[in-house]
């Protein structure tokens, strides 16, 4: 789960990872009053969406005014906003962060992610703040550096030199940054963060340290024991299908071909995508049933795949283990009860009570549904269906 | 032969009465697989599935002497099912449980490996040499004895793979579901080797997917020290960037654990990979027909 800006900066505040002072507004009322609040004469008015890139893309702006900060404040809320990570179609504005003016000397990137290969957290640290950092690592990589933190001993003071001399600090600058870092690693430790990233973390011209940016996200795995970050969930950033799906325990996600798929597993749903790929189709959706399929799941997942309009057919590909095939076909069977399946149904069942379900589905005697025998079989039908053979 | 279990090996159930801990030790009892106890805190001393249950791991050790043990607690609670596990002198620990805490399995597997205690998934299908231990919810009737091993990161694509090289006339010696989750135990380059020393092994089967450089470091690994064929799948070709596929480690992020560069590395190191999990079976009949 990700979760804004100004709520990333109030865990910030907790832990005193110092960030500018600032306040979100859903209106522009409220942004004008935030801007009173904060006093001074510079301001900036910020997008808060769930993605990055959102300066670039005309979502952060300067205000020298509290007129200026109204005038920016109407701009932006409502605004769609495109960055290199919202995809084209773009995300709108809903609500914006006032904050106060910093006084930049320079700015450098801070961030701190799970490193699979070694098993444990790494912080990353380079000069080049302000820059997608996914584009440093692919151009120079040197400019990176990389600390490792073994969770058996924590975060270290010389965890702190290696980054605070790697990135070539003033000796004057050392011990702060240091212990900006050390605030940091147990914001990421204490809240189950799977990445906390700070861009740019600005060096003020008094040589202070502020998180300028900061951008969360969490281990979905460990919400249940922080119920305060799992309150600052937005659902309104969360694709509304995909939600609803996880509601009946469906993971689902929406792609832009005609086959729509329900699968169980999610290697096998992504071996089925691959399988109508490679067999010329394009696959609707990934979808996966999980382990404990029953009808009203299986109803739920058909009328979910079937919400979007580009879906020409679909293939029903399990193979039963703990799911068994035979309470898969009687899903089938009630689903086409309960939802209308205006496209025909290709249905592959295999492994614990495959004949059962064969048997089943044979005898509901359903039009529009069309057996086949094995994983290719399948998608080639389906992808047939699709292009209306 | 096989790799890591075999008929002789004594197993307990960690969550042993649980409604999912209860159902699967069924049937791995009713597969041949030796469960000789298991552990539910709070139920000690009482009889479950015709074994006996116990209070704490180390318990049911001292009394069964079991070296495996089968995890099915609750998400929160596996951390610390896994520590005592590895606290206890278990050898193998074969953890299944969906949904853990990715900073507890971290911790729980720097233990783990501290002890010398080697560890599977967790969520995952679990482990099985055909016809011989099941230690895991896939349906032992379709892996059959045979000559193949199997690694995979996918539950349902084990089962898919392992039943196209039982239709195409081959079986399995031994598979693992490693898991998919961003920590996981035992993974490729701990299992090559294995099954390269098993000489019941003549061909291995590798099924892995997008995220992470597991692969990665698993086709640089069988360039150097894998003799045997290596048949592999990697499943998200067609996947999305920035999207969880299902797994929590399924999801390319940025540019990297994408599906074509996987597919290319093992492709380099002389591994035979097939773009449809569709054609595994196929190709392990054509790799050792040749």
């Amino acid at each position: 789960m990700n979760i804004h800006e100004y709520q990333a900066k109030e865990i910030f505040k907790r832990y005193n990872v110092p960030t500018p002072n600032g306040y979100v507004a859903f209106n522009v009322e409220e942004a004008v009053e935030n801007a009173k609040k904060l006093g001074g004469s510079i301001w900036v008015v910020k997008a808060q969406i769930h993605a990055g890139g959102r300066g670039l893309g005309g979502g952060v702006k300067l205000a020298r005014s509290l007129d200026e900060v109204k005038t920016l404040a109407q701009e932006i809320l409502g605004m769609t906003l495109v960055t290199h990570q919202t995809g084209p179609a773009g995300k709108l504005v809903q609500k914006v962060y006032i904050e106060e003016g910093a006084d930049i000397a320079d700015e450098l990137y801070l961030g701190i992610v799970l490193d699979r290969a070694r098993e444990m957290p790494v912080i990353m640290a380079s000069r080049e703040g302000g820059m997608e950092i996914e584009k440093v690592a692919a151009t120079s990589p040197e400019k990176i550096i990389k600390v490792a933190v073994d969770p058996f001993i924590g975060f270290q003071a010389f965890h702190g030199r290696e980054l605070a001399y790697g990135l070539g600090l003033e000796k004057e600058e050392i011990s702060s940054f240091i212990k900006f870092a050390a605030a940091l690693y147990k914001v990421y430790m204490e809240n189950d963060a799977e990445m906390i990233e700070i861009n740019p973390l600005v060096k003020t011209k008094g040589g202070a340290f502020i998180a300028l940016d900061g951008k969360m996200g969490f281990d979905d795995n460990s919400l249940f024991r922080h119920p305060d970050i799992e309150a600052m969930r937005d659902e309104s950033e969360e694709n509304p299908i995909e939600r609803e799906a996880s509601g009946y325990g469906l993971s689902y996600v929406k792609l832009d071909g005609n086959v729509g798929c329900m699968v169980n597993g999610a290697g096998l749903a992504m071996g089925t995508m691959d399988t109508i790929n490679h067999v010329g189709g394009t696959p609707a959706n990934f979808l996966d049933v999980g382990g404990s399929a029953n009808a009203q799941t299986v109803a739920k997942g058909f009328e979910i795949i079937l919400k979007d309009p580009n879906v020409k057919s679909i293939f029903v590909n399990i193979f039963g283990g703990i799911v068994r095939c035979d309470r898969i076909a009687n899903g089938i069977l009630e689903a086409t009860r309960l939802v209308d399946v205006h496209v025909p149904v290709i249905v592959r069942l295999d492994g614990t009570n495959a004949k059962e379900a064969a048997e089943i589905l044979k005898n509901a005697n359903i039009k529009n549904i069309i057996t086949a025998s094995d994983l290719n079989d399948g998608a080639i039908k389906a992808v047939a269906c699709a292009k209306g053979n | 032969m096989s790799i890591l279990i075999n008929k002789n090996t004594k197993v307990i159930v960690q969550g042993f009465t649980g409604k999912e801990g209860s159902f699967h030790a069924e049937q791995c009892l009713a597969y041949g697989t030796k469960i000789v106890g298991g552990v539910t805190p709070g139920k000690g001393g009482s009889e479950h599935l015709g074994q006996p249950v116990f209070n704490t791991v180390r318990e049911a050790v001292a009394a069964t002497g079991a070296t495996v043990s089968m995890v099915f607690v609750p998400p929160a609670f596996v951390g610390d099912a896994v520590l005592e596990a590895a606290d206890a002198g278990i050898e193998l620990a074969v953890i299944i449980t969906e949904g853990s805490p990715v900073r507890d399995m971290q911790r729980a597997k720097a233990y783990a490996v501290k002890k010398g205690m080697k560890t599977i998934g967790p969520n995952c299908p679990g482990i099985i040499t055909a016809e011989e231990c099941k230690i895991g919810i896939m349906p032992g009737s379709i892996f059959k004895k045979g000559n193949i091993g199997l690694i995979s990161k996918s539950g349902t694509l084990t089962y898919e793979g392992a039943n196209q090289v039982c239709n195409e006339g081959f079986g399995i010696t031994t598979a693992v579901g490693i898991g998919g989750d961003p920590i996981i135990g035992l993974s490729y380059i701990q299992l090559l080797p294995m099954f390269e020393a098993d000489p019941e092994t003549e061909a291995i089967v590798m099924i892995g997917e997008i995220g992470g450089d597991l692969e990665i470091q698993a086709a640089s690994f069988i360039k150097e020290h894998i003799k045997k064929p290596v048949v592999a799948f990697i499943a998200g070709q067609s996947a999305p960037k920035g999207k969880r596929m299902g797994h929590a480690g399924a999801i390319v992020s940025g540019s990297a654990g994408t599906a074509a560069e996987k597919m290319e590395a093992l492709t380099k190191a002389g591994v035979h990979v097939v773009k449809s999990p569709a054609e595994i079976g196929k190709k392990i009949a054509e790799v050792l027909k040749k």
